[in-house]
């Protein structure tokens, strides 16, 4: 479903990325871990077109999408969350989802429909999914954080997408609140079929759902394949997990 | 003041009521109905300029409310749509309607322009270049002597029989004001309304769930453009002439203030501002001719003591009632 081939990126001289391979096959999870400054980040602002590539290939779904624009690239079926929270602040929780749903339905130049009125169902399918149900009328700013990350992956789920891209989905989270995203993750995976590409630094997590791992280190992919392999590999344990313990 | 200062401004909406809201409305608009029997030529006319005033400060802030863009030139819209009438009535035989329809369409077309290039740049750049652009066609309009009669303005624009006296002028203004308010209120409560909030709020998430966040500010910025276009023709209306200080920055700067002062959160709030400031301005010019003193000082209270305009504050407490009364 998505490809990656020899991407390079660069900020003022310094080697971001520096070659970065991923294959995402359709209906798996596949995570990309790494240390810190490994280029994670990065690699996902540039699969979604926040980011320019200097070099190299990205394909989703067969199509060349390298620097896109990221709304185009929205349109063609990907969505990701934010690893900081990166929600309409203003807005309450329903609006926020319904934002999204109102883009993926291209209404969003529409001038004269009462906005309040559309795909309610829609919306209040994804909250309730979500468990944010009973915050639909609380302006966003006043979930907690826990609530707000999952609100994150929420407004990524307006969109319907095919791809689903979660940039450290539980970056500073409570045990029992990275417990509930990990259910969510492997709800949407099994029960909605979406294929998921996720970075994540808890590696419980890392190896509870995903399917496929890729190692980013500086910049560069230095191993792809099974969990089990990735946890045999010898040049992944001296790069990453040596290095943490 | 700074975009982000923008963004920190809650949504403009909340718990009020809308059948209160337009039960509100609803009255004044029949006390307006009224106001001509009761009231003197001088304040019919003083209320027809208030009608001007407020349509062009309520485009302003769709821009600047709801779209969390440092618009500071939005009075080169207004004086583009009063030239055009001017020009048009007394440079062609076109009928006097050509004029009026063509006057927001030409705002428009100049909003297309200045916009392209100004919803590519971000908050104090954005309104820089709004500035300057608009300073550019203020130069022209004040340097271009054959088509604009330069800094004389022009003046006697022709209008027809029915529009002579004020209060046909007065009732003429109130329902294209009303009208136009209309228009843009259901603008702000569309999908388009809800995604220029959503845009304003977080412009790289927009962007992320499919949004063309630089079209829809350019959409936002020439919707607003062509209601100050329309508020440009009810000022040829009650004044019937023109002057190149129309399209003068400290005009726009002027507009600005009102929407602070109102309430960039509220949907009447610019027009309630736009209200105080001409009316006081008027009250101001009978005892000394510092008008701009006055309005500066006005301007610092409001920032430090009334941030979120005056309607917005009003608002707050009423919100704030409504919570106690729901237990919460």
């Amino acid at each position: 479903m998505l490809q990656v081939e020899q991407l390079k990126k660069s900020f003022d001289g310094f080697q971001a990325i520096s070659d970065a391979n991923l294959l995402v096959p359709k209906g798996e999870v596949v995570a990309v871990i790494g240390p810190n400054g490994a280029g994670k980040s990065t690699l996902f602002n540039l699969i979604t077109g926040h980011l320019q590539a200097d070099s190299g290939h990205i394909r989703f779904q067969g199509k060349e999408i390298t620097s896109m624009a990221p709304y185009k690239i929205c349109h063609r079926g990907m969505a990701r969350s934010f690893q900081l929270i990166n929600i309409f602040s203003s807005l309450t929780v329903f609006e926020n989802v319904q934002a999204s749903v109102i883009a993926k339905h291209r209404l969003d130049q529409n001038f004269f429909r009462p906005a309040k009125k559309l795909f309610i169902e829609e919306t209040l399918e994804i909250l309730d999914s979500f468990g944010l149900f009973d915050f639909k009328d609380r302006s966003c700013s006043a979930l907690s954080y826990g609530d707000q990350k999952v609100l994150e992956i929420a407004i990524a789920l307006g969109s319907k997408p095919e791809l689903l891209l979660l940039d450290e989905p539980t970056a500073g989270m409570s045990s029992e609140e990275t417990r509930r995203i990990v259910n969510l993750i492997k709800h949407l995976s099994r029960e909605k079929g979406l294929t998921i590409l996720l970075t994540e630094h808890d590696m419980e997590l890392v190896f509870d759902v995903a399917q496929k791992i890729m190692v980013l280190h500086q910049g560069k992919t230095i191993a792809q394949g099974l969990p089990q392999d990735i946890r045999n590999d010898k040049s992944v344990q001296n790069a990453y997990l040596g290095e943490t313990g | 003041m700074s975009t982000n200062n923008l963004k920190l401004i809650e949504n403009p909406k909340g718990k009020f009521n809308t059948y209160l809201g337009l039960g509100i409305a609803a009255v004044g608009i029949i006390v307006l109905l009224l106001a001509p029997g009761f009231l003197t030529q001088y304040y019919v006319y003083l209320l027809a300029t208030v009608f001007t005033t407020a349509l062009l400060a309520t485009s302003l802030n769709l821009v600047l409310g709801y779209g969390g863009l440092l618009h500071l030139h939005h009075g080169v819209f207004f004086g583009v749509g009063a030239y055009t009438v001017a020009i048009v009535t007394t440079k062609t035989s076109w009928p006097f309607a050509v004029a009026v329809l063509l006057a927001p369409l030409v705002a428009a077309l100049i909003a297309l322009v200045i916009g392209w290039f100004c919803v590519r740049l971000r908050g104090l750049y954005f309104g820089m270049l709004t500035l300057a652009l608009g300073q550019l066609v203020w130069a022209i309009v004040y340097r271009w002597n054959a088509l604009t009669n330069g800094d004389n303005g022009i003046h006697a624009i022709p209008v027809p029989e029915f529009l002579t006296s004020i209060n046909s002028v007065y009732y003429a203004t109130l329902l294209i004001l009303v009208i136009s308010l209309i228009i843009l209120y259901i603008i702000t409560k569309s999908p388009f309304g809800l995604m220029l909030l959503a845009t304003r709020d977080n412009p790289v998430r927009s962007e992320s769930v499919g949004v063309n966040v630089k079209r829809h500010r350019l959409t936002a910025f020439v919707i607003a453009g062509f209601f100050a276009g329309i508020a440009g023709v009810l000022f040829v209306l009650v004044e019937r002439s023109v002057a190149p200080s129309l399209l003068f920055w400290s005009e726009s700067a002027e507009v600005l203030i009102m929407c602070l002062m109102g309430g960039l959160t509220v949907f009447m709030g610019p027009m309630l501002g736009a209200g105080i400031l001409v009316l006081l301005s008027m009250v101001v010019g009978l005892y000394t001719e510092y008008w701009l003193l006055v309005l500066g000082l006005l301007l610092l209270l409001l920032v430090l003591f009334l941030p979120q305009g005056i309607l917005g504050y009003l608002m707050e407490i009423y919100n704030k009632s409504q919570d106690k009364r729901g237990g919460n």
